[in-house]
């Protein structure tokens, strides 16, 4: 059994268009070539997300983990992983108008520069941005870097050639160019749990022979990814028969204490959303709960359907028809997007809260304000409102604390935030005990406090009998 | 002297069952009128009626010289004349449990009248005194008694100043002693030449403080 990313797409792992059910690709033929020799029956495909390989091959979800798998030190450390089988580049891509300004990482000062998360691409962003003062970004898949490089969200894209070949080809050749001088080279090899170290050797000798016998270069011309570096590093690694080509050095010890800045950094940018995005349910909430209240006919329809509208689909689905769905005819800023996206979403639960808590004003104390000569708008102001803000602020706290939680969410459109920068941390030390724990902390110092001090306002605006 | 109330031949029917049926009663400056019958029989729905929370069938209400027609309610900007005219204090008080005892008074004064919030507080201060409530203006509703509340809600239908005062069941949660200072209560407030209209189905109370006793019968 072998793991990929189906997601991860042609030509390493992609669901076959004839048959959706199967996988082709360089890395299924590779798979394939390594169960023949192991004198295995067939390779058996199994599903993972990408950036979960190296966790789920140590789980024993399958034994060898394939799926353009980078070589990196850490990985080295912790897992058993096979000789490279093959060698790639780290290229950049700019839009054609920036081609002849922009040559290499040192020419992006305080660009957008956007890459695949937990890549040995985005580590290099990452120094360099000490050093050189870009920005990096960070996806959760490879498409969508450039298509916000095409629409200028991003200034350059830093990834493998391959994949960067393949963009190029879904846009038609056209929106961006690929830097000829690659930034940096790695390998892909395959990953297993690091007590398989005997059959990592039967899987190193099955690649050597496939090497040799030219079956590895038939599969890489097959797929077009062939070319002379291939065959540069088929003649190291067969000449460096037995043991790992490229030895294994040991990862420095990853302190915690090193991440705490960046986790810092991203607890501010989660609490900044959760803030922003809250304002923002509020303002539109009461909007939605009065019109639904007051409102004549028509807005009562109106806000009933949005509210059910958003109740009903999934917060995720919103951010992507927000951030990438709105890109023809308004291209928000990342951040700006995940503010609209969870206020927006949030204003649908708060103008459900509002309009109970209005409807839960007895009616004798409208009746009174009324008697006593005070406008609508007025009761609204100095008796309605004032007293349904006591119902809502128990159910508003719970709201904000899951606003802080789902705030993860945007993530997935480039906000670095906590449990983001918590996933990149984690990647990095190759375990979550520590990292989990750490962000764990630092979502509850954020919430706790919150919940207390709700309970102390309810307290003063609602003395005991 | 003309009747500071006049109700007319006052009818509300619900689901086309009368409710009230031809009612007609005036109360003039000065007296304590008691609107007498047993529950249900439209007592509260008649004062409803006169202060415009609940339109009627048939009839005619005149409040002070402004004058209420059969058919829905009219929009607030047209009642303003009826708000300064008469005020209501309902059976459960209503106190507004967001504000304090004072507060409670002094919003129609600030929010209505447009006082200032220290002469806002000065009229209140004095009107809880004059109840007997003075030491309760920091209170919250919920921390008052049955008693104290009421006489709280006197003040606030109070301090917008009306001639006319109407009371839902004012007796209903006092002890013997408290209605007893409730009725010189009223009886202050008539000899400051205010008319009263109190809805009540206690006989007795009725019979010892009301100047005219109307029975509503079913």
């Amino acid at each position: 059994m072998w793991g990929g990313d189906a997601e991860g797409g042609a030509p390493f792992v992609e669901a076959d268009p004839a048959d959706p059910a199967r996988v082709r690709g360089f890395d299924v033929e590779v798979a394939e070539r390594i169960a023949r020799g192991l004198e295995r029956r067939a390779a058996r495909f199994v599903q993972v997300q990408w950036s979960s390989i190296d966790q789920s091959v140590e789980r024993g979800d399958f034994t060898l983990g394939l799926s353009g798998v980078e070589d990196t030190p850490v990985r080295r450390a912790r897992h058993a992983v096979t000789i490279p089988y093959f060698e790639f580049r780290e290229v950049l891509a700019v839009r054609p108008e920036d081609a002849r300004r922009i040559h290499s990482l040192g020419d992006l000062r305080g660009r957008r520069v956007a890459t695949l998360g937990a890549t040995i691409a985005y580590d290099l962003l990452v120094a360099a941005r000490d050093s050189t003062g870009l920005i990096p970004l960070s996806y959760d898949d490879d498409v969508h870097p450039y298509a916000d490089l095409v629409a200028g969200r991003v200034d350059a894209v830093l990834l493998d050639h391959i994949i960067a070949q393949r963009a190029l080809r879904r846009a038609g050749g056209s929106g961006f160019v690929i830097l000829k001088e690659p930034v940096a080279v790695g390998h892909y090899v395959g990953v297993l749990a690091r007590t398989d170290s005997v059959l990592r050797d039967s899987v190193d000798a099955v690649l050597r022979a496939a090497m040799r016998d030219g079956t590895l270069e038939q599969i890489f011309r097959r797929w077009d990814v062939w070319d002379p570096s291939q065959g540069a590093l088929f003649d190291r690694v067969v000449r460096t028969a037995g043991g790992a080509a490229g030895a294994a050095r040991t990862a420095g010890t990853v302190q915690a204490i090193a991440y705490l800045p960046s986790l810092a950094r991203a607890a501010a940018v989660t609490l900044l959303v959760s803030i922003l995005s809250m304002l923002l349910a509020v303002i539109v909430g009461l909007t939605l709960a009065s019109a639904r209240v007051y409102g004549p006919g028509w807005q009562r329809v109106a806000t009933t359907v949005y509210v059910e509208v958003i109740r009903g689909t999934p917060l995720l689905l919103q951010l992507f028809v927000i951030y990438y769905g709105l890109a023809g005819v308004v291209r928000l800023p990342a951040f700006l997007a995940a503010i609209l996206a969870l206020g927006l979403n949030y204003a649908a639960y708060e103008a459900e809260i509002y309009r109970g808590a209005l409807e839960a004003v007895p009616r004798a104390q409208l009746e009174a304000a009324r008697t006593l000569g005070l406008s609508e708008l007025q009761i609204l102001r100095l008796v309605r409102g004032p007293q349904a803000l006591r119902f809502a602020l128990a159910p508003m706290t719970n709201d904000f604390v899951a606003l802080l939680k789902d705030s993860a969410l945007v993530s997935v459109i480039t906000v670095v935030e906590l449990t983001k920068q918590t996933a990149i941390y984690a990647t990095n030390v190759g375990s979550w005990v520590v990292p989990g724990a750490l962000c764990a902390a630092v979502y509850l110092a954020m919430s706790l406090p919150l919940a207390r001090l709700a309970r102390r306002l309810e307290r003063r605006w609602r003395p005991a009998a | 002297m003309s009747a500071l109330l006049v109700i007319d031949r006052l009818s509300v029917r619900y689901d086309s069952r009368d409710v009230l049926r031809a009612l007609s009663l005036e109360v003039a400056r000065g007296e304590i009128v008691a609107l007498m019958g047993p529950s249900g029989v439209g007592k509260s729905t008649a004062l409803r009626a006169v202060v415009a929370l609940q339109p009627f069938d048939d009839g005619r209400i005149v409040v002070d010289g402004f004058a209420l027609a059969p058919g829905p309610v009219p929009p607030e900007s047209r009642l303003v004349r009826l708000r300064r005219g008469v005020g209501l204090v309902f059976q459960a008080h209503a106190l507004f449990a967001h504000l304090t005892a004072l507060d409670n008074v002094t919003l129609a004064l600030r929010h209505v009248l447009g006082q200032s919030r220290a002469e806002a507080e000065g009229v209140a201060a004095e009107l809880l005194a004059s109840l007997d409530v003075g030491a309760r203006a920091g209170a919250w509703p919920s921390q008052l008694s049955g008693g104290e509340a009421q006489r709280v809600a006197i003040a606030r239908a109070l301090a917008p100043n009306p001639p006319l005062l109407l009371m839902d069941e004012p007796t209903a949660a006092l002890d013997p002693a408290r209605r007893s200072a409730l009725g010189s209560t009223l009886r202050d407030l008539a000899e400051q030449g205010r008319g009263l209209l109190i809805a009540t189905h206690d006989t007795e109370f009725a019979r010892g403080h009301a100047d005219r006793v109307v029975q509503l019968t079913v």
